[in-house]
């Protein structure tokens, strides 16, 4: 699409790609000073995999299984979940990074320059796209360490759920960073984005949608997380994907052109 | 046609010269609350502009109108010939800012902030590592280059601040009140670093609730009150503006203080210093027929002394309703009405 404002200049895209690069390296250089940030939300994901697996590992996998307990089938059932829980979590920080930029002085500069306009949230989502990447493949050594086998995958298997792993990463990341700039602050980003990490609770990541009650089915069904768990089982455990593969990529597409379209229309408005 | 209101000072060149800056009618309201309410600019291409207010005035506005990080609700604004609204990158590729809040990247260092100033004016590697070393040495940052930005002194982060804004070699400058909140020797610094900045032609326009700093550096000075320019032109033209100048007259003689106090009227008196002080605005054709005036009336003082306003005069009576210690009273001076010849 021609944007109205701007001047045919057929180095435009040059242009984006070389500011966003900058600003990428930018926040990768943030990333790498104060790794601290990235860390900590690790935590949460690997704590929830050792507590369902070691703690409540037997019960649950009574509940769901086929009356006998075995830990490392329940092993391998929530562990699609937790790396879709991984992104998650890995978002919140992009919220809350964005939000605390969005208050720095160096983010006016950045406006009153002539740069690509798009340069400083491109940064920000390819810098967390690639941290949520790194982010599931730590949390998926983990997993490995105890356990975990991909049973049922395929090369072909492996390269889709990486593929599904980074579009999901891609949307969440568009819709945190709409929050984090619609945020005032740190704080109320970090409060904003919580969805990000709650909704993968309320999922099928722990336990079937079937076991849960009736009342509660709808919620844990009809949102994003369910149909990218369940696509992401089905390519690593070879369960069955069914219509699960299609609304993945459906609720990730929107999500991401809805983030996109709302992030730019926060980010273009006059600061303050 | 530029508005035809302000002060044609002796430095300021023809109506042909370039103009940097241009603003006709500039308008901006946050809710119910005028900002800038219609202001009017022409500042020629290389000199350095002030634009001094209180708190509260609309310097900061217009500051962010004219850099294009906001936009303005009327009027028409063109920076080095670029149309604000219509062309703001052309503005922006033109422009260098600093604000008078810190806009340095604290979590790096400072030659890393450089160098992405350098990545984002597109230099090569080499040119961006040039000049960020050439200003890193002038700006006395070298020791501290490899130290992250937020360990900085406010004076450090605002040499900081300047030589990020000087890596694209901007023709028109933008402080805003860049000597807020440092300590008397960065101050001076910083009046240093701007006029090295003058001396390489560059345009500066800088805002300041300092009058020194006004008239230490500025060309031209527009006195912008309650979103409206009060008055503008040279420092000694906004002096002139001002009935606040006065000739004072001392006797040692408490009868000749008397005999002169009731044979000139309309002056105020000081009986305590047996001196009498009558409004003048310091020119020599006034001195002169003053002089003349005391002479036929037969008045001779011990004592007679010329006292100029100075900008302090000058701030109070334009942005003040009233002056209090103004016994000659003072005229409401939205429009300079004295007009320099």
């Amino acid at each position: 699409m021609s944007s109205p404002l701007a001047p045919a200049r057929p180095t435009r895209i040059s242009l984006a790609v070389r500011d966003s690069s900058t600003m990428l390296r930018r926040n990768l250089l943030h990333a790498r000073r104060y790794p601290s940030m990235t860390l900590n939300l690790l935590l949460t994901p690997v704590m929830l995999l050792l507590l369902f697996v070691y703690i409540f590992g037997d019960v649950m996998s009574a509940g769901i299984g086929h009356g006998g307990a075995d830990r490392s089938e329940y092993l391998a059932y929530i562990v699609p979940g937790i790396l879709l829980l991984t992104i998650g979590g890995t978002t919140i920080g992009s919220a809350v990074s964005v939000a605390t930029d969005m208050n720095e002085g160096i983010i006016a500069r950045f406006r009153m320059m002539a740069i690509h306009r798009g340069s400083v949230l491109i940064g920000h989502v390819i810098g967390s796209v690639l941290q949520c990447v790194m982010s599931v493949v730590l949390v998926g050594a983990v997993a490995v360490a105890i356990g975990f086998r991909a049973t049922h995958a395929t090369a072909v298997d492996w390269l889709l759920a990486v593929g599904l792993l980074a579009l999901v990463a891609l949307a969440l990341t568009w819709i945190a960073v709409g929050m984090g700039l619609s945020s005032p602050n740190a704080e109320a980003a970090s409060n904003n984005a919580l969805p990000l990490m709650v909704l993968p609770l309320l999922s099928s990541a722990f336990v079937p949608v079937h076991a849960m009650p009736g009342w509660f089915q709808p919620i844990a069904k009809y949102q994003p997380f369910t149909p990218a768990i369940e696509t992401l089982r089905g390519l690593l455990l070879g369960t069955g994907i069914g219509d699960n593969g299609w609304l993945a990529v459906g609720w990730c597409l929107g999500l991401a052109v809805l983030g996109y379209f709302w992030s730019k229309s926060l980010f273009t408005r006059d600061p303050k | 046609m530029p508005s035809s209101v302000m002060l044609t000072s002796s430095r300021a060149s023809g109506p042909q010269s370039p103009a940097a800056v241009s603003t006709v009618g500039l308008r901006k309201s946050y809710g119910d609350k005028t900002v800038l309410d219609g202001i009017d600019l022409r500042i020629p291409a290389g000199s350095v502009f002030a634009l001094l207010g209180p708190n509260g005035a609309g310097k900061t506005t217009t500051v962010q109108i004219l850099s294009t990080l906001i936009t303005a609700d009327g009027g028409q604004a063109q920076v080095a010939g670029h149309d604000v609204a219509t062309s703001p990158d052309g503005v922006r590729a033109a422009i260098g800012v600093t604000g008078q809040f810190s806009a340095v990247d604290g979590l790096i260092t400072g030659e890393e902030n450089m160098l992405l100033m350098a990545d984002l004016h597109h230099l090569s590697k080499r040119e961006g590592r040039r000049v960020t070393a050439e200003l890193l040495e002038r700006f006395d940052l070298v020791d501290a280059a490899r130290k992250p930005a937020q360990s900085y002194s406010g004076g450090m982060k605002r040499r900081l601040d300047i030589a990020m804004t000087l890596v694209g070699n901007p023709r028109i400058i933008f402080l805003d009140e860049p000597t807020t909140g440092l300590d008397p020797r960065s101050r001076h610094n910083m009046w240093q670093i701007i006029r090295e900045l003058v001396s390489d032609g560059v345009t500066v326009f800088l805002t300041t609730q300092y009058l020194e700093e006004a008239d230490e550096l500025a060309d031209r000075i527009a006195v912008l009150n309650n979103g409206k320019i009060a008055a503008e032109g040279t420092a000694d033209e906004l002096k002139r503006l001002i009935p606040g100048g006065h000739i004072r007259l001392r006797f040692s003689d408490p009868s000749a203080y008397q005999s002169a106090a009731l044979a000139l009227r309309e002056v105020t008196r000081d009986d305590e210093a047996l001196a009498l002080q009558i409004p003048s605005d310091g020119s020599q054709r006034e001195l002169r027929s003053i002089l003349d005036w005391l002479d036929s009336a037969g008045i001779e003082a011990d004592e007679l002394t010329v006292h100029t306003p100075d900008l302090d005069d000058v701030f109070f009576a334009l942005t003040a309703a009233t002056v209090p210690n103004q016994p000659t009273q003072p005229k409401q001076t939205n429009q300079p009405k004295e007009t320099a010849r």
